[in-house]
């Protein structure tokens, strides 16, 4: 077999591999070098990664099994010290020396850095790959952090936005007028400043810098040419790539600004091919992936003695900052016989601008709706003669002949050859040729044609076009949203919760844009769920959105009345509490008294408008709400233990009574229940518990993730520990990590079903300093949340469980 | 014309909120939307005679609380798949007080 040795495990030369592995996967042994300590990953989706809408784990293209199942011999966090083209060799780092019969480079580009004073303090970083993401990170975890920003184009402001939705006080500093000058012309560099400046961005173009101020080695501030100091204790550098040539250099290939390929991707030596942004061919440079992909196909070609030929493409941009959309292709520079077709309204943040020169698009810049750009892309690629249709073609596609503004009509009545995924040259004729080869949903189609599987944001047209093609049969994908007023799924809203820090319900429906005024009996219950468990302190509880039983803290029963259920602290009663539970029966004419399966005592069957005197009633006798009715800590249920029972090996009642005391009041995903039993004989039924503690001699068995409503099962062990206290801490760290991360309305058990046992045992189990962590968050939650709400009623609310007006009384006057 | 009946002082019900009217004849249910705008239903679902006064309201539509019907405020319809209508009260907002229609309030009483 022939040996291919590649430099660089980047996106191209990943592509590059994927094609000579489809065509011929035994034509080659690879070696694949790669001087970060990992493989292919889809660079493109760092921004996502930074902002927190995806993990890092999400955007690997080619993981250690790919590589494995095509026999790549992966040298991952190794450089190439030099290359021999005479021996044909390459000498690795270490002095390891690797014969090739072709090589390929594809060693990408390094960040630019401005060698101003400073730049070498340590929190100056550019923004090119994982470190760098995970450094700036890192830095907004700082509480109050401020970040400035050089360079104000592509990359530079999808690092302001991701830093900004991580919390940080942003700043953009940028050399030119306007924001994305490259892509973008002034008005709508203007409306992307306006928006990001509403986000919180400060935005300053127009600006030099002077000189990066430092401490101790480390920035502190920002010096502008003006002699304006800005601090910040992160600067990131965006501004621009350089191809990386220097190891081509050194091996004596042609190299200009870049590797000199031809239009085979073959360098200056005939065995030795380039792709990527290292190259240059016919003095162009590349940045964009589209492009590479087109290249990588080229050399996987190439490399199998084929034809191909690399073409120059029209390329086009969208920057990838949530809700912020814009899209530019094609030349839209002023100049002699060209004219503008322009769309404003302002009120909607709309702009739209095409360039047209001799009847046909040579330019598009759009901002705030880009649903037709690919639509006007085509057009300029295919260099349309648009006469016929000048007085409409702004209005896209879709008025074209007519036909409805429908989203659906409008991808209908793409011809085959309209490119649908930029990045990837997939065009609607691929989709539909691959739909009809059996590919059924968007999974099938992105793993047969890659549509969608770089940026992602052609993952909407993609499905219109499986919705066109299949009509009926095509089902959405699974994820399912939250309720109908988004297309958000639960782990994505609380997600974007914790990462954008949205404390409020209305910053929820703004910044997730809500579709309607103020959410729904899904959405809101779960929203005011999710916000007060992860901003105790700064979210205030909303009653009006949540369900009956919380919202008055009783039972709702079928005829309207409600259910009141005093919490007995692990089960125990005394003869006081049970004559105050007698008397209040009585007095309120309560119909039905019914023990409960959580050793309580229910009174079932109480008029709404007489709760908070009941309520007062029971507290006077030292009663407190039992919660029988919420998304929140149940019953403890014990058995007597060791006080009383000749088999019970630890005190069982004791230890229900402090958890009780510990966890009650608190809210939750769903309703959570405990037992603690006294000996395996386990009659407090604790092993089919939320949290179920089992006594043994040698100390207490916990186990988590029982059920027995409408699914039964049996816990499973999370740990055993020696003393109360261990135990006590287990389950509360169990309840804040249940608390933080679990989908409203999962009990634990379907919650463990997802992230798997394992993960919660390494959160609290092995992780000592985690579990404490999570035991400090959830006792900040109960300074805020552990108070009994019959008593705050009945003193404080009392008047709204009475009728406004009551005119039976008036009509009796 | 509508004769009008003072009911109570706007701020005694929470926006997104209900509060109810006694009548011999069951409850007259009075919501206030996000927008301080006053709706007023019998408080009776369609459905299975919930409450409606205990749901959670939501834009204009209230949802009841026994079995998660939505019920439009403007016209008492059940809404989506659901069919049935509760009917609605004539009600409105003047200097922050409440007012019901008198004589559909009157009519319950004496019937």
């Amino acid at each position: 077999m022939k040996k291919l040795v590649v430099i660089g495990a980047g996106m191209a030369t990943g592509r590059a591999l994927e094609h000579l592995f489809e065509t011929a996967p035994d034509a080659y042994e690879v070696t694949l070098f790669n001087a970060e300590p990992r493989g292919n990953y889809n660079r493109i989706m760092l921004s996502p990664v930074l902002s927190g809408e995806k993990t890092y784990e999400e955007i690997v293209t080619h993981d250690d099994a790919w590589y494995a199942k095509h026999g790549v011999i992966c040298r991952f966090g190794e450089k190439i010290a030099s290359v021999d083209r005479d021996r044909k060799v390459v000498i690795a780092e270490n002095g390891d020396e690797l014969s090739y019969d072709k090589l390929l480079f594809g060693t990408g580009s390094n960040p630019f850095i401005i060698p101003l004073p400073g730049h070498d303090l340590d929190g100056v970083i550019a923004y090119r790959d994982l470190e760098d993401t995970y450094a700036m990170m890192d830095a907004a975890g700082e509480p109050g952090a401020k970040a400035i920003v050089i360079g104000g184009g592509l990359l530079g402001l999808e690092a302001a936005a991701g830093l900004r939705m991580r919390g940080m006080d942003v700043t953009v500093i940028h050399l030119m007028g306007h924001l994305m000058d490259r892509q973008l012309d002034e008005a709508a560099g203007y409306l992307l400043r306006k928006a990001l400046t509403e986000r919180g961005i400060e935005i300053r173009c127009s600006t030099n810098s002077k000189e990066i101020l430092g401490t101790d080695g480390k920035v502190k501030a920002l010096l502008l040419e003006d002699g304006t100091e800005l601090p910040c204790d992160l600067l990131v550098m965006a501004v621009g790539i350089r191809p990386n040539a220097a190891l081509a250099k050194d091996a004596g290939l042609a190299v200009g600004r870049a590797i000199h390929v031809d239009d085979q991707m073959v360098t200056s030596d005939p065995d030795v091919l380039a792709v990527g942004e290292c190259v240059e061919h016919n003095g162009a440079i590349f940045g964009l992936v589209a492009p590479l992909y087109d290249q990588a196909k080229v050399v996987a070609k190439t490399l199998l003695g084929e034809d191909a030929t690399f073409v120059q493409k029209e390329v086009s941009t969208k920057l990838k900052v949530t809700g912020c959309d814009l899209f530019s292709a094609g030349d839209f520079a002023d100049g002699e016989g060209r004219e503008d077709i322009v769309f404003r309204d302002p009120a909607r943040g709309v702009y739209k601008r095409l360039v047209l020169q001799d009847n046909k698009v040579i330019g598009a810049v759009m901002y705030g709706d880009t649903a037709d750009g690919n639509w006007f892309f085509g057009l300029i690629k295919d260099g349309t003669d648009i006469a016929e249709m000048r007085e409409t073609l702004i209005f896209g596609p879709a008025f074209q002949g007519g036909a409805p503004a429908d989203p659906m009509a409008a991808v209908a009545a793409l011809p085959d050859n309209a490119e649908i995924c930029g990045c990837n040259g997939v065009c609607k004729g691929d989709i539909v040729a691959a739909i009809k080869d059996g590919a059924t949903d968007l999974g099938a189609v992105r793993a047969v044609t890659k549509a969608s599987g770089s940026c992602g944001t052609c993952t909407g047209l993609v499905e219109q076009v499986l919705s066109a093609t299949l009509g009926d049969d095509f089902v959405l994908p699974a994820a399912q949203p939250m309720c109908g007023c988004t297309d958000l799924t639960h782990e994505d809203v609380r997600r974007l919760i914790k990462s954008q820090e949205l404390k409020s319900m209305p910053a929820v429906w703004q910044e997730l844009g809500w579709k309607t005024t103020c959410g729904c009996h899904v959405c809101r219950p779960a929203l005011n769920f999710y916000l007060l468990a992860d901003w105790p302190l700064e979210y205030q509880d909303d009653p009006q959105s949540r369900f009956i039983n919380e919202r008055k803290h009783a039972n709702i029963q079928k005829d309207g009345t409600f259910s009141v259920v005093p919490r007995m602290w692990g089960g125990m009663t005394t003869p006081n509490e049970l004559r105050a539970i007698a008397d209040a029966a009585e007095k309120y004419n309560v119909p039905t008294v019914h023990v409960t399966g959580g050793q309580r005592i229910d009174l079932l069957g109480v008029k709404g408008e007489d709760l908070p005197a009941i309520w007062a009633d029971l507290n006077k006798a030292g009663l407190v709400s039992g919660h029988a009715y919420s998304k929140g800590l149940r019953t403890v249920k014990t058995c007597v233990g060791s006080d009383h029972c000749r088999f019970g090996t630890q005190d069982s009642t004791g230890l229900g009574i402090k958890l009780e005391k510990k966890l009650w009041g608190s809210w939750t995903p769903h309703k959570v229940k405990l037992a603690v039993s006294g000996c395996p004989r386990n009659c407090a039924e604790a092993t089919c518990k939320d949290i179920g503690v089992v006594c043994v001699d040698s100390g207490y068995q916990i186990g988590v993730g029982g059920a027995a409503g409408m699914d039964v099962k049996e816990t499973e062990r999370l740990a055993d520990v020696a003393t109360e206290e261990d135990a006590i801490a287990l389950a509360t760290a169990f309840m804040q990590l249940y608390r933080e991360n679990a989908k409203y309305l999962d009990r634990p058990y379907k919650w463990i079903a997802k992230v798997g046992l394992d993960w919660i045992k390494e959160q609290i189990v092995t992780d000592l300093e985690n579990r404490q962590a999570l035991i400090d968050r959830f006792e900040i939650s109960q300074t805020v949340y552990q108070k009994d709400p019959w008593a705050e009623h009945a003193e404080e609310r009392a008047d709204t469980y009475r009728p406004l007006a009551d005119l039976t009384l008036q009509a009796a006057e | 014309m509508t004769n009008w009946l003072d009911i109570g002082p706007l701020d005694a019900i929470a926006p997104r909120g209900a509060r109810v009217v006694r009548t011999e004849h069951g409850c007259v249910a009075i919501f206030r939307t996000a927008e301080d705008e006053v709706f007023a239903l019998e408080d009776r679902c369609p459905h299975k005679a919930g409450p409606l006064s205990d749901g959670i309201v939501h834009g204009k539509s209230v949802t009841c609380p026994l079995h998660n019907w939505v019920i439009s405020l403007e016209t008492g319809l059940a809404q989506g798949a659901d069919k049935g209508a509760t009917p609605t009260v004539a009600a409105r907002v003047e200097n922050g007080r409440v007012l019901l229609d008198a004589e559909y309030l009157k009519a319950r009483s004496a019937a």
